[in-house]
């Protein structure tokens, strides 16, 4: 049985359509990496599979059991770290996961126990007893991750989890991330990141408007926007413009010097030798000349339009100097 | 892996009724404790809570009991009359503070944890107004405290006493509730403030809570006299200082128990519903 099944979920906000029709299909034990832009619909699609949201029509189920009808049960099964901490602000590290694990019914020395395995796991010892309002963003997004982890959830929502964490917080994420799905947790992730995705997920769905555009692995998706492609930088303009007619299928790309074109069939090597062989016979001045595949970023361009963000993008960087750790 | 008290069933089986009640208490003492632990760690909430009912005690008793102690039975100092009565309105005013606490919550991210977990779905409702009701009894303690300072004595011993106590933490938990609906109704925590106050006021003043009804204009007298909170203050005073207790006891617990018996299921339903 998968572990979720969506099936034409639509959700809308007034006038908003966040989810326009979306099918999904999650497997057991498999990371699923939900790739889109800002307003993509992601966070909705979370909320939704995690009980807090209703949609608007369609199904949705979690290992079978539907989120509306039977969602005490799939509370049992799930854990969910949303994109905005959903910690305590007025306790303390250690009395959060202390009370979420009372609340998740473990018994009250369990909870004491495994709320101080969480800390030292998270790296949050040093600052367990001081009130979560005091944490830095990094701080409060591994508590927050430690808070859905009291029980293992048989399928773990992470919603963007790293989006706007220094680099050490987010490695912890993902090692953590890794350990979980080791165990034997089905994780679905979103994230605006590209190297997030290809690096944590088997697997990857974009979405954007509210629809799930593509779907595959990192290497399918590449496939899906092309095979290997030849890209020539000339001096200038001119210069590219003559290479183009020059060469049969050279396309202008990207900046005003380059060209691209597609490698016929597979013999790649042939290909580059032939383009290099006819610039060097033309006299141009060739800058660079490279033998590529399409990166995830050529897909998501291709498919949405719209660059997708990078993990250091303007809005990754602005949160570091909240970010610093601060110690008691 | 630690196991849950209840992890060895399968996932979708029924939890018998006697489990579930007990998770259901546990779940409430869990978010009670939490929300104590908000209400001494929020300096402003513990000085507004505590000064004001110790202040309204003090300033009513001196600015009032002049005026007001004349029409008073002769040997009833005002303060004897006033008590049991401000215990009521402390209570009334300190409601709209369930529905603030409750709002805020909302706006937090930590309930959308809580509405993600097995945990039972009205323990957030009840949690939170069984931790104002622990406040509301820890306000009156140290009101009367403050009273037995200026001269107030119970003249019924000590069960009427602590009935007196007990039939005020009846009404202040019924506020609370109907504060806690009303949080629910209106987005924000500013606006079901002052919502609340709008009510409140009026409600308070138009009762036997500060002064006999005997005092007021015909018609005034005769809506205070069906008041919930007339009846509260006069069965919390007949308890205190003498008096009939029967009949405003038993309107005060038809009043409460019947509007709690409405109200109760009306916000845990909301509140399910709300997304
Ligand atoms: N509670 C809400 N009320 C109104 N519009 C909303 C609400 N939540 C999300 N939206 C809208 O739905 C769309 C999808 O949002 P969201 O799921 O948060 O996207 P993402 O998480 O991919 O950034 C956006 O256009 C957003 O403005
Ligand atoms: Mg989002």
């Amino acid at each position: 049985m998968p572990a979720v099944t969506v099936t034409d979920v639509r959700k809308s906000f007034g006038e908003t359509e966040a989810l326009a029709g979306v099918d999904l299909e999650v497997a057991e034990g498999e990371v699923l990496g939900l790739l889109g832009p800002n307003g993509a619909g992601k966070t909705t699609l979370v909320r939704v599979l995690a009980t807090l949201l209703t949609p608007t029509s369609g199904r949705a189920e979690i290992f079978g059991y539907d989120v509306v009808r039977r969602a005490d049960v799939v509370r049992r099964l799930i854990g969910l770290t949303g994109q905005y901490a959903a910690v305590d602000e007025l306790l303390s590290g250690r009395e959060n996961l202390r009370m979420f694990g009372e609340l998740f019914h473990l018994r009250s020395r369990d909870a004491r126990q495994r709320a101080d395995e969480l800390l030292a796991r998270f790296d949050l010892e040093d600052a367990a007893d001081r009130p979560a309002r005091t944490y830095s963003g990094g701080m409060r997004r591994r508590l927050d991750l430690a808070s859905s982890l009291l029980i293992r959830p048989r399928l773990l929502f992470l919603d963007e989890p790293t989006t706007g964490l220094d680099p050490r917080s987010r490695n912890a994420i993902w090692e953590v991330t890794r350990e979980l799905v080791a165990d034997g947790t089905t994780l679905l992730l979103t994230t605006q990141y590209l190297e997030e995705a290809d690096q944590l997920a088997d697997r990857i769905a974009v979405i954007d408007h509210g629809r799930i555009i593509a779907e595959g692995t990192g290497d399918e998706l590449k496939d899906e926007a092309g095979g290997q492609v030849v890209d020539v930088m000339l001096a200038d303009r001119v210069a590219r413009d003559a290479a183009c007619a020059m060469l049969e299928g050279a396309q202008p790309f990207g900046d005003e010097r380059t060209l691209r074109l597609a490698v016929d069939g597979d013999d790649a090597l042939h290909t580059v030798s032939d383009v290099a062989a006819r610039l060097a016979a033309s006299g141009l001045e060739v800058r660079d000349l490279g033998l590529r595949r399409p990166t995830l970023d050529d897909v998501f361009l291709r498919l949405t339009d719209r660059p997708a963000s990078e993990p250091n993008a303007a809005d990754g960087v602005g949160h570091d100097a909240e970010d610093a750790e601060v110690s008691a | 892996m630690t196991r849950t008290v209840h992890t060895d069933r399968a996932p979708d089986a029924a939890i018998p009724l006697g489990e579930r009640v007990f998770w259901q208490v546990r779940d409430t003492w869990t978010v009670t404790r939490r929300n104590l632990r908000h209400f001494v760690r929020q300096p402003r909430l513990l000085v507004f809570s505590t000064i004001q009912p110790v202040m309204f005690v003090v300033l009513f008793s001196y600015v009032f009991g002049g005026v007001a102690g004349v029409a008073l039975p002769d040997g009833l100092e005002y303060i004897d009359f006033l008590l049991p009565g401000i215990f009521v309105q402390s209570a009334a005013f300190r409601s709209t503070q369930t529905a603030v606490g409750l709002a805020e919550d909302l706006e937090r991210g930590v309930v959308d944890r809580f509405r993600s977990m097995p945990m039972s779905r009205s323990a957030v409702l009840a949690g939170r107004t069984f931790a104002d009701l622990i406040r509301s009894l820890a306000v009156i303690l140290l009101m009367i405290a403050v009273g037995m300072a200026i001269g107030f004595r119970f003249t019924q011993g000590l069960l009427a006493a602590i009935g007196a106590v007990l039939i005020v933490g009846l009404f202040s938990l019924l506020m609370s509730w109907l504060f806690c609906y009303l949080a629910l109704l209106v987005p924000g925590a500013e606006a079901a403030q002052t919502a609340g106050f709008v009510v409140i006021f009026p409600l308070v003043f138009a009762s036997s809570i500060f002064v006999p009804l005997e005092t007021m204009p015909g018609w005034l007298a005769s809506i205070a006299a069906q008041s919930p909170l007339t009846h509260t203050a006069d069965t919390a005073r007949a308890l205190s200082i003498g008096g009939p207790v029967l009949e405003p006891l038993l309107w005060t617990v038809l009043w409460c128990g019947g509007l709690l018996a409405i109200v109760v299921p009306l916000a845990v339903r909301r509140y399910r519903a709300m997304t």
